[in-house]
C-alpha cells in the first residue's frame, strides 16, 4: 500500500525508486507518464490507428522545460480508429472553410489576382484555372524539364522567400507552403525550363 | 453470391472501398437480405443500385448507410423500406427545399417499426423535428456523430421516453446529460464520446456533474462509457449508490494519471465503491491516478468481473498480483503504462489458462520474463511485439492467451512467439 507517498505535485518516483522504465533506459516512459502527472508535456506525434494499446512516444530531456504543447500519447484516449476518422474532418473541414488564398501575378498584368488553393484537389486544377483566368496556356509540366514548350511557366514564393516552380512538391506539401503565385513568361520561362 | 445472405454488416472495419460499385454485384434476384450496414465504409455507393437493391429486400430490417448518402435520397430509401426497425441515415446535412423536408417528414412518419437510430452525420437542431414522429418508439439513439448542444439535445430526447440506449457526443456537456436524466428514466446504457479528444485546451465537454445527474434520473443505468476531463471519488461513489446494477463501467479521465479534481487524492475509492457496491460487474475500465490500492480493491471485491483495463495506473506488481489472485471470473485483462513487471506476469502463470487473453504493453515485462512464462506454460502463446528503437531486453508489447492450435503461424514479421525452447 502506498501509504507513505505523497500525493500533491508528483509521486517523486525516483526517490521511492519506482521506476515505470527499465533501470538505465532513457526513461522513456517514465517521462511520458510523470511528465503528464507534473503537466509536462511530452513530444507532439502523430496519431496511430487501432485500439488502445500503443505506447507513449520516446522523449528527449531537453523538453522537460518547455512549455511544450499537449502531445497525444499513441492510442490514447482509447476510441476507435472509424469514430476518430469521423469527428476530425470536422476541424479539418472547418479550416478548409476559411480557404487559402494567395496573390497570383502575371507579368504585364495590371493587377493582381486572388485564389483559393483549398478549392482545388491537385495540381492539374489549379494550372486549369490559371490557365482560364488569365486567358493563357501553361502546358504540361514534367519532372526534368519543367513546362517546356510553353510561353508560360507557373512559379511561387515558399516560407523561406525563394521563388519555386509549381510542380515540383507534392500537392498537400505545396498548399503548406506556398505564399504567392507569379506566371512568369517569355525567356524567364524557357530559362527555367532548362534546368536552370 | 450466397443466395440466401441475409446479413451484410461492415460497420467495424475501416475499409476503403476504391470503386463503389459493389452493390450492382448483388444479383436482380436477390431478395433475401434482412441486414444491411456499411455505415462506416468511406466511399460513395452506387445510389441506384442501393435504391433497387433496398426495394426489392421485403424483409430488410435493418438499413445503416453511410456518409455519402444525403437526405434527398435517404427519403427515397424510407419510402421503399418502411418496415425497417434500425436505421442509420447518411449526411443530414440541411440541404432540403421546404418541399423535400415535408416529403422526409412524411417518410419517416410511416416507420412505425423504428426502434433505433443512428448516422445522423452533420445534423443540426434545424432538422431534427422531422424525426420526432419515430421518436416516441426509439430504444436506441446514437448521436455520436452529431455536434448537438445541450439545449438541442434536451429537445429531442423530451420525445424520446422509451429510450434504454443512449450515445452521444460531450458537446452536450453537463446540462444535456440532465436532460437525458429528466426524460429517460428507462436508460440502461449511456455512452458520452469525446468531441475533441486530442485538444487539452478545450474547457467543454463533460464532467462528474453530467454523469451524477443522470444517475439521479436513470436508475436502472447498468452500462456506462464516459469520456470526461475531470472526476472525483465522491461523485462515483454517489452514481453507483444511485446505479448499483453496473454490470459494465468505463470511465476514461482524459488526462492519464489525473487526480480528483478536488482534493487532488488518487480515484482509489472511486473505484473501491464501484467494486464494492456493483456486484453484478462484468467490465471495468479504470482511470485517474491509482495506486495499489484501487487494485487491491478490484482483486477483494469484483468477483463477476470478467474484463478489465488499465492504463497509467498502479505502484508496483503487487497491484497486477491483487487482481490476477483476487478476480476469479478474470478472462481479459489489458494494461498499458503501468509499472508491472515480471513477478506481477509471473504470478499469474496458472491463471492464464483459464483466462480468454492477457495483454501489457509499455509496462516493465523483460523479454527474459516473456519467455519463463513460455517455458512454464507451454499451452499458452506468448507473443511479443517490439517498438522500434527499443531495448532488446524489453518487451514492448507482450499479447498472452491459451491455444490448443499451438503457436500461429499466420503473424507478421513484427510478432516474435516464443516457445518454451
Amino acid at each position: 500500500m502506498e501509504g507513505g507517498v505523497a500525493y500533491e505535485n508528483d509521486l517523486n518516483l525516483k526517490e521511492t525508486e519506482l521506476r515505470l522504465g527499465l533501470p538505465g533506459t532513457g526513461s522513456t516512459i517514465e517521462k511520458g507518464v510523470s511528465g503528464a502527472r507534473n503537466n509536462k508535456r511530452p513530444l507532439p506525434e502523430t496519431r496511430e490507428e487501432g485500439g488502445a494499446n500503443g505506447k507513449p512516444d520516446a522523449q528527449h530531456d531537453d523538453q522537460e522545460n518547455a512549455p511544450a504543447p499537449k502531445a497525444q500519447i499513441v492510442g490514447w484516449p482509447p476510441i476507435r480508429s472509424y469514430r476518430k476518422n469521423s469527428l476530425q474532418p470536422k476541424k479539418a473541414e472547418a479550416e478548409a472553410a476559411a480557404g487559402m488564398y494567395v496573390k497570383v501575378s502575371m507579368d504585364g498584368a495590371p493587377y493582381l489576382r486572388k485564389i483559393d488553393l483549398t478549392v482545388y484537389k491537385g495540381y492539374p486544377e489549379l494550372l486549369r484555372a490559371l490557365e482560364n483566368m488569365f486567358k493563357l496556356t501553361i502546358g504540361e509540366y514534367s519532372e526534368r524539364e519543367g513546362y517546356k514548350g510553353s510561353e508560360y511557366a507557373p512559379t511561387y514564393e515558399d516560407k523561406d522567400g525563394d521563388w519555386m516552380l509549381v510542380g515540383d512538391v507534392p500537392w498537400e506539401m505545396f498548399l503548406s507552403s506556398c505564399k504567392k503565385l507569379r506566371i512568369i513568361k517569355g525567356s524567364e520561362a524557357i530559362g527555367l525550363g532548362c534546368g536552370a | 453470391m450466397k443466395r440466401s445472405l441475409t446479413q451484410l454488416d461492415i460497420q467495424e472495419n475501416g475499409i476503403d472501398d476504391k470503386s463503389g460499385g459493389w452493390l450492382s454485384c448483388f444479383p436482380e434476384n436477390f431478395t433475401s437480405l434482412e441486414v444491411l450496414n456499411f455505415a462506416n465504409l468511406n466511399t460513395d455507393v452506387n445510389f441506384d443500385a442501393l435504391e433497387k437493391l433496398v426495394s426489392r429486400c421485403k424483409s430488410l430490417k435493418v438499413l445503416k448507410v453511410n456518409k455519402s448518402v444525403s437526405l434527398e435520397n435517404l427519403q427515397r430509401l424510407l419510402v421503399c423500406a418502411p418496415r425497417l426497425t434500425e436505421l442509420g441515415t447518411g449526411s443530414f446535412m440541411p440541404e432540403l427545399t421546404g418541399r423535400q423536408y415535408a416529403e422526409l417528414e412524411t417518410a419517416f412518419n410511416q416507420c412505425k417499426n423504428l426502434n433505433t437510430l443512428s448516422g445522423l452525420w452533420e445534423a443540426t437542431a434545424l432538422y431534427l423535428p422531422v424525426l420526432y414522429p419515430i421518436c416516441s418508439n426509439l430504444t436506441f439513439l446514437n448521436l455520436s456523430y452529431t455536434f448537438l448542444q445541450s439545449l438541442e439535445l434536451a429537445s429531442l430526447l423530451r420525445q424520446c421516453p422509451r429510450l434504454k440506449r443512449l450515445w452521444v457526443l460531450d458537446t452536450v456537456g453537463d446540462k444535456g446529460l440532465e436532460a437525458v436524466g429528466s426524460n429517460c428514466p428507462l436508460l440502461e446504457e449511456l455512452r458520452v464520446f469525446p468531441a475533441d479528444p486530442f485538444d487539452e485546451e478545450i474547457i467543454h465537454g463533460v464532467t462528474e456533474a453530467g454523469l451524477v445527474a443522470v444517475s439521479y434520473g436513470c436508475r436502472r443505468l447498468h452500462y456506462v462509457l464516459y469520456f470526461c476531463r475531470q472526476m472525483t471519488n465522491a461523485a462515483v461513489a454517489t452514481i453507483v449508490q444511485n446505479c448499483p446494477d453496473f454490470t459494465h463501467f468505463r470511465l476514461c479521465i482524459m488526462n492519464p494519471g489525473q487526480p480528483d479534481y478536488l482534493t487532488n487524492e488518487p480515484m482509489d475509492e472511486a473505484f473501491g465503491a464501484v467494486v464494492r457496491t456493483c456486484t453484478k460487474l462484468q467490465r471495468l475500465s479504470v482511470s485517474g491516478l491509482l495506486t495499489d490500492l484501487t487494485f487491491k480493491y478490484i482483486g477483494q471485491y469484483a468477483k463477476n468481473l470478467e474484463t478489465l483495463s488499465v492504463a497509467f495506473a498502479g505502484s508496483s506488481d503487487r497491484g497486477m498480483q491483487c487482481v490476477l489472485e483476487g478476480c476469479t471470473k478474470l478472462r481479459k485483462l489489458e494494461i498499458r503504462d503501468c509499472p508491472f513487471g515480471n513477478v506481477a506476469l509471473l504470478s499469474g502463470l496458472e491463471k492464464y489458462e483459464s483466462m480468454r487473453s492477457l495483454w501489457m504493453s509499455a509496462c516493465n515485462v523483460t523479454m527474459n520474463g516473456c519467455r519463463l512464462l513460455a517455458r512454464e506454460m507451454p499451452r499458452l502463446n506468448v507473443e511479443v511485439m517490439k517498438e522500434d528503437g527499443s531495448d532488446d531486453t524489453q518487451a514492448d508489447k507482450v499479447y498472452v492467451y491459451r491455444s490448443v492450435a499451438g503457436p500461429r503461424r499466420d503473424a507478421p514479421p513484427c510478432v516474435l512467439t516464443l516457445s518454451g525452447l
